[in-house]
């Protein structure tokens, strides 16, 4: 019997709203203890800040030029290199359960076998026609159970909510609007967008159903299998739209606006104006170059009250993501596993929360996105120590760390290195770098980055694309300006700094993926 | 409004790709997604794989031009039309075009983005020569057809 594997990701989790990293508003006591006897990584950054794309990473442990899933809507093969097929080859039992976004939930032709397997309503895809037999069952996972943001639709959750609480299902923000667009749609106490009362209670919300199918599962297994489950939250990306009972634990009136937000228009366009030209035109409602963010809603409408509750709400639903993995735990030492469980939790990508005057995602490679929360709880019997991890580290080393942790030697496929567990364990291993990128493609509006985060710095460089000629860029030094309101890009005082970092940035590029994959959904 | 245009070189002379692309009836032998699909007249009814009907009015159908048009009419369009273009390039290839414009943009994509499969399932019938479209219209693998880009 060997080390089992419970590994926990949101959606769109900032890293300041986890205590142990210094959060004061969400209360997340399961979450720190874990940090507490495990490994805290401070500088954990996405290889896409978007779903699809650091979801394939997650799952491959490959960059996004490698694995293709180069922006939300391009679909990862059912065929991609998977780590639960590998775990599943050794012998693991493997799980997924909630939010999985390999292929694109907008699917009216039924083409995508995930919202295909979930409109049949099966918890496994083996002996279905797609079933080739090579990854093992289904990306490897042999029981799946899938939920998004809200009650529509037929993944699992959904159909769960239609069958059992039909009344249910309009309660949650309706995601899109009529025309399928991000909605820009105001609610709650300020008009915020994606702001919703959501009148369901607590039980019938999605994050207490991954909870407890995931529970359901482990319950089915036996006492001595080996185990990866990986429970997939799916908040607390927007809309926020918390159960309405549970808003009352946080008074928006009482939160201080986030640092990230700078109080005065005038701040916040000086800000922007210094950094390259995509950022101000967002905010002033110029360019929507991504399908991520609502398309009718101007960043420049921002008020502070807004911000407020969005944070507020936003935080409740990471208090009840932590208390969720509580009873998780719970039952998983209820089971007698408890020494034996490894426990990563972490996120897909982070959310602009304010940052500049800014909500939502982009093509904007700062820390509101790129800065994760990541936890690494040994088993216990591992007997490693509690450390924290200043060196950067990726999500691309997941799948080698799950490796790792299963006794396995990560496969030749995989680009990423197992998780260092101090940093003089990073330093030893010559992890001392991590790379993100950008590319999207949305009716003729092109945007491409590509970043790297070494020795304290954060560096983006900018490829041509439809407002940008191939000359920009981003310099941060992160120990001075934590917020990156100082762009040295231009600052001939670290051009040495800033050539070093390119050079390295574009060394370090990973193999693309031939060819190149189609975009095919919005997302 | 947004534009989408989706094209593939397929190694078969554009008069036989024409055969499959100018009988809207069999669309649904070439186009993943589809269940199945019925023409009246200049409407066309289409069955998505999730279940939706998508009824739809064919606006041309020329053989000369080898051009087949055809708009969405369903309320959420404000506008729709779709071009499926089959160009011979003279050397018993063609190249297929198959364009989307759409208004609400995003449509465009959520129904275009699809046509990526349906070229590329196209070809793969034409250049294979076996498939239920070149079946249907009579082609098969003793015919004239290019196979795997030889004649």
């Amino acid at each position: 019997m060997g080390r089992k594997i419970l590994f926990v990701t949101t959606d769109q989790q900032r890293y300041d709203t986890l205590g142990c990293n210094g959060g004061n508003i969400a209360r997340t006591p399961v979450v720190d203890a874990l940090a507490a006897s495990g490994v805290r990584y401070e500088r954990a950054v996405p290889q896409s800040v978007v779903c699809m794309p650091s979801r394939s990473t997650m799952l491959t442990g490959q960059y996004p030029t490698t694995h293709g899933v180069w922006m939300n809507g391009v679909p990862l093969p059912v065929d991609a290199p998977s780590v639960a097929a590998l775990l599943y080859r050794a012998g693991y039992r493997t799980a997924l359960v909630g939010k999985p976004h390999f292929e694109p939930f907008l699917d009216p032709f039924g083409k995508f076998t995930e919202n295909v397997l979930a409109v049949q309503g099966r918890e496994t895809a083996e002996n279905q026609p797609w079933f080739d037999g090579s990854t093992g069952p289904h990306r490897g996972f042999e029981h799946l159970e899938f939920s998004t943001h809200g009650g529509a639709g037929n993944l699992h959750y959904a159909r769960w909510l239609s069958e059992n609480h039909p009344e249910a299902v309009g309660m949650f923000y309706q995601v899109l609007d009529a025309t399928l667009e991000v909605n820009a749609a105001g609610g709650g106490e300020n008009g915020a967008p994606q702001v919703h009362v959501n009148e369901m209670p607590k039980e019938w919300y999605h994050t207490d159903w991954v909870a407890e199918r995931t529970i359901s599962w482990l319950d089915s297994l036996q006492a001595d299998d080996d185990w990866f489950c990986w429970m997939s939250f799916p908040d607390p990306h927007h809309p926020w739209d918390p159960p309405k009972d549970e808003v009352g634990r946080i008074n928006w009136r009482d939160i201080d606006l986030p640092a990230g937000y700078p109080t005065t228009a005038a701040e916040r366009e000086r800000i922007l104006d210094a950094k390259p030209r995509h950022w101000r035109k967002w905010y002033d409602g110029e360019l929507v170059s991504n399908y991520e963010a609502p398309k009718h809603w101007v960043p420049a409408t921002l008020t502070p009250d807004q911000l407020r509750e969005v944070t507020a709400l936003n935080a409740v639903e990471c208090e009840l993501i932590d208390e969720a993995l509580g009873r998780v735990m719970a039952a998983i030492a209820a089971r007698g596993w408890g020494d034996d469980v490894d426990v990563i939790f972490t996120t897909d990508h982070a959310e602009l929360g304010g940052d500049f005057g800014l909500m939502f995602k982009g093509p904007y490679h700062v820390d509101g996105l790129m800065r994760l929360p990541l936890i690494w709880r040994p088993a216990p019997s591992a007997g490693l120590d509690p450390a924290v991890v200043s060196r950067p580290v990726g999500l691309v080393d997941l799948a080698p760390t799950f490796c790792t942790i299963a006794g396995l030697s990560p496969a030749d496929w995989m680009q990423g290195k197992p998780l260092p567990v101090h940093d003089a364990d990073a330093d030893a291993r010559g992890i001392d770098k991590a790379l993100t990128e950008w590319d999207s493609e949305l009716f003729g509006v092109a945007v491409y980055l590509r970043t790297i985060t070494r020795d304290g710095w954060v560096c983006t460089a900018y490829k041509p694309g439809f407002v940008h000629d191939g000359t920009e860029g981003e310099l941060y030094n992160l120990a001075n300006d934590p917020l990156q309101q100082v762009n040295l890009w231009e600052d001939p005082a670290y051009s040495s700094t800033r050539s070093d970092l390119v050079a390295d940035l574009w060394d370090s590029q990973p193999e693309p993926h031939s060819p190149r994959m189609p975009l095919i959904a919005p997302v | 409004m947004a534009t989408l245009r989706r094209e593939i070189r397929i190694h078969a002379p554009a008069s036989e790709v024409w055969k499959v692309v100018g009988r809207p009836e069999i669309l649904h032998l070439w186009f993943p997604g589809l269940a199945n699909c019925t023409v009246n007249g200049n409407v066309r009814i289409i069955m998505l794989g999730s279940g939706m009907p998508l009824p739809e009015e064919i606006i041309t159908n020329d053989s000369l031009q080898r051009r087949f048009q055809y708009r969405i009419t369903v309320p959420i369009f404000k506008f729709h039309l779709a071009t499926v273009d089959v160009i011979d390039l003279f050397d018993d290839t063609c190249l297929v075009v198959y364009s989307t414009d759409a208004d609400p943009g995003v449509m465009a994509l959520v129904i275009g983005g699809a046509t990526t499969g349906a070229l590329e399932e196209l070809r793969k019938q034409f250049e294979s020569g076996v498939g239920p479209a070149l079946d249907a219209v009579g082609i098969n693998n003793n015919s004239s057809v290019a196979v795997g880009g030889t004649v």
